[in-house]
């Protein structure tokens, strides 16, 4: 029968979005035991936003309102927020963060996806010491890998003026975790529709990108947003190889903004309102995608 | 000459690899050669190269740890610490919500959301707003505090509270997706295992320990080693948490990469940095093995 390697296999993607009570305990419906999950959820759920929460009403409290003790703001204000974006690079940030989470994800989807579709569907000499060799550098921790990597960068000089968009980058326009990922998602798609394609003369390239990518859709759309997300929060090797303040991404260009206005706590919560209120507002738009992305993917894992 | 058909597809793998081939061998296999090397050298990052000094890094790691006050010894110590309160907490809290989320229809997806807002936020936004919510007199756990009689709390300005403080807001920042990953395992387990033990007479709380738990144990395993992996990898919160970003107070939440960072990218002791990362790389390895022989088991049903 079912024994508990079944968890990861295809029945993932149709069981996830059922969010029927779990077996065996639906017939109470308004007891006290269900009464009792939403108060500790709920208890839980207020200590996850309260943080947020407060981070946005302090961003819009006047300076001497923020040892007033008050939950609320009683004058709500702006201000900061233009003091904010006239002393500091945000705008440049924001951009830089675009510039390199755009880079980083347009690749991966391309190339994972690719090599993906590669491994599962291929067969060639060599395919198991590949696949081997690449799922292999996913033991290495990056942290292992930033001084070779920053080695490497001063040597070719990506460190310095725009080449610093690519060498905040490349270490990352490939990932072994996203081509483990869509060779697993391949699996779903027929051979028999890829040789219908073979004999009608479609060249391989074509049957990649116009029949077998297109099937995986909703794969590729979650490892699209993971990498976004992923690389838009990017820290350390950001940190490391940014050397001037026009080229820092928005954590990096957030960290050094704090030691300028210490003890402003108004300033550092519309700063820290400023980085992060964007990618919430991208989760909640893409929440039941990227929550369920999260569940499927890690499920595989 | 013509190819045959096994032919010609060999050839179309290895042209839809080639990218990620050379990715991998000079982005990720060369610097992990590198990094030993290093590890060897006193490296001068900006000539690319050093004298072999052979083990005379790790020997000045290994007495420096034997000083009194040393970095290096607070730096695994508090490594060791953060994994041993982090990750124990972090999967008991996300299994006892998952289970909660699983019993409840209205609202999931508002709770689901609420949990896992965190995990998409930048570390360092996180690590401003809790410094914030840290605050003596003026933050808001502190004047909550005080609202219902308690004594106000140092949290990060204090030695011994700084590290559980700082590890709380790494619960808080990746819980949610330790939630995601256990609900969709518990709505993965067959309603019949759980009908058929009731028909036995089962109470819930043996449901929960002979089915839930036991079946649960891969997403357990699996939690555990990605979440011993996060923690041992601490950087950004902790850079951003403590005072100058220099692990204090008197080097209480230090952390490997933290010190990495510190003796690399601050002091220029490139080749003693690359040495504490091939350290890190075995820490990672060692307890990564022992985690997969200790608690991995299968449950056949």
């Amino acid at each position: 029968m079912a024994s508990s390697a079944d968890i990861g296999d295809s029945g993932a993607l149709q069981n996830i979005d059922r969010f029927s009570p779990a077996p065996g305990k639906g017939s109470r419906r308004f007891g006290w035991p269900l009464l009792l999950a939403y108060l500790l959820l709920t208890i839980g759920g207020v200590c996850m936003v309260t943080p947020f929460v407060w981070m946005i009403l302090t961003s819009v409290k006047p300076p001497p309102e923020l040892v007033n003790f008050s939950f609320f703001p009683e004058n709500p204000t702006l201000q900061n927020y233009s003091n904010v974006l006239n002393t500091s690079s945000f705008e440049r940030w924001y951009l830089n963060s675009i510039i390199v989470a755009t880079i980083s994800t347009v690749s991966v989807v391309f190339f994972d996806t690719l090599v993906g579709y590669t491994l599962n569907k291929f067969n060639f000499p060599g395919k198991n010491i590949i696949f081997i060799g690449m799922l292999g550098t996913l033991m290495i921790p990056t942290e292992m890998l930033i001084i070779p990597w920053f080695t490497m960068s001063v040597n070719w000089s990506w460190h310095i003026g725009y080449a610093q968009y690519w060498g905040i980058a490349f270490p990352g326009v490939i990932t072994a975790a996203g081509i483990f990922l869509m060779r697993q998602f391949f699996d779903g798609v027929p051979n028999e529709l890829l040789d219908a394609a073979r004999i009608d003369g479609m060249n391989e390239f074509g049957i990649w990108w116009r029949i077998a990518a297109p099937l995986v859709k909703p794969a590729i759309a979650a490892l699209a947003i993971f990498n976004f997300i992923g690389n838009w929060n990017a820290y350390l090797w950001p940190l490391i190889l940014a050397n001037s303040r026009e080229f820092y991404t928005l954590p990096v260009g957030l960290s050094f903004f704090r030691g300028e206005s210490t003890t402003h706590w108004e300033r550092i919560m519309t700063a820290a309102s400023l980085a992060s209120i964007p990618l919430l507002i991208i989760f909640l738009v893409f929440q039941r995608q990227i929550i369920r992305g999260i569940a499927l993917t890690g499920l595989k894992g | 000459m013509r190819l045959t058909l096994h032919q010609r597809q060999i050839i179309w793998a290895y042209v839809f690899m080639s990218a990620a081939l050379v990715f991998f061998v000079v982005i990720r296999w060369y610097p992990t050669i590198l990094a030993f090397n290093v590890s060897f050298r006193d490296w001068n990052v900006f000539e690319g190269s050093g004298p072999w000094v052979g083990l005379e890094n790790y020997q000045e790691i290994w007495e420096d740890a034997g000083k009194p006050r040393s970095s290096v010894t607070a730096a695994f110590s508090n490594t060791v610490r953060y994994v041993l309160f982090g990750v124990p907490t972090q999967l008991v809290l996300a299994l006892a919500i998952a289970l909660l989320l699983a019993q409840i229809r209205r609202l999931s997806a508002l709770y689901r959301v609420a949990y896992f807002a965190p995990y998409v936020t930048s570390a360092v936004a996180v690590a401003f707003v809790w410094n914030w919510l840290y605050q003596p007199e003026t933050g808001l756990i502190n004047q909550a505090l005080e609202v219902v009689g308690l004594p106000q709390q140092p949290f990060t300005k204090s030695p011994s509270q700084a590290l559980p403080s700082i590890t709380a807001v790494a619960v808080w920042q990746n819980l949610g997706f330790a939630v995601i990953i256990f609900l969709a395992g518990i709505q993965q387990i067959p309603a019949h295992y759980y009908e058929a033990a009731r028909i036995d007479g089962a109470n819930a709380w043996q449901l929960f320990w002979r089915i839930t738990l036991p079946l649960l144990n891969p997403i357990i395993v699996y939690l555990t080693v990605l979440g011993t992996i996060s923690y041992l990898r601490l950087f950004a919160l902790v850079q951003n948490m403590s005072p100058q970003g220099t692990g204090g107070p008197l080097k209480s939440t230090t952390t490997v990469v933290l010190e990495v960072y510190r003796e690399g990218f601050s002091s220029y002791k490139m080749g003693y940095a690359g040495a504490l990362t091939v350290l890190l790389f075995f820490l990672i390895l060692l307890i990564t093995i022992i985690q997969l022989r200790f608690f991995s088991r299968r449950v056949e049903y």
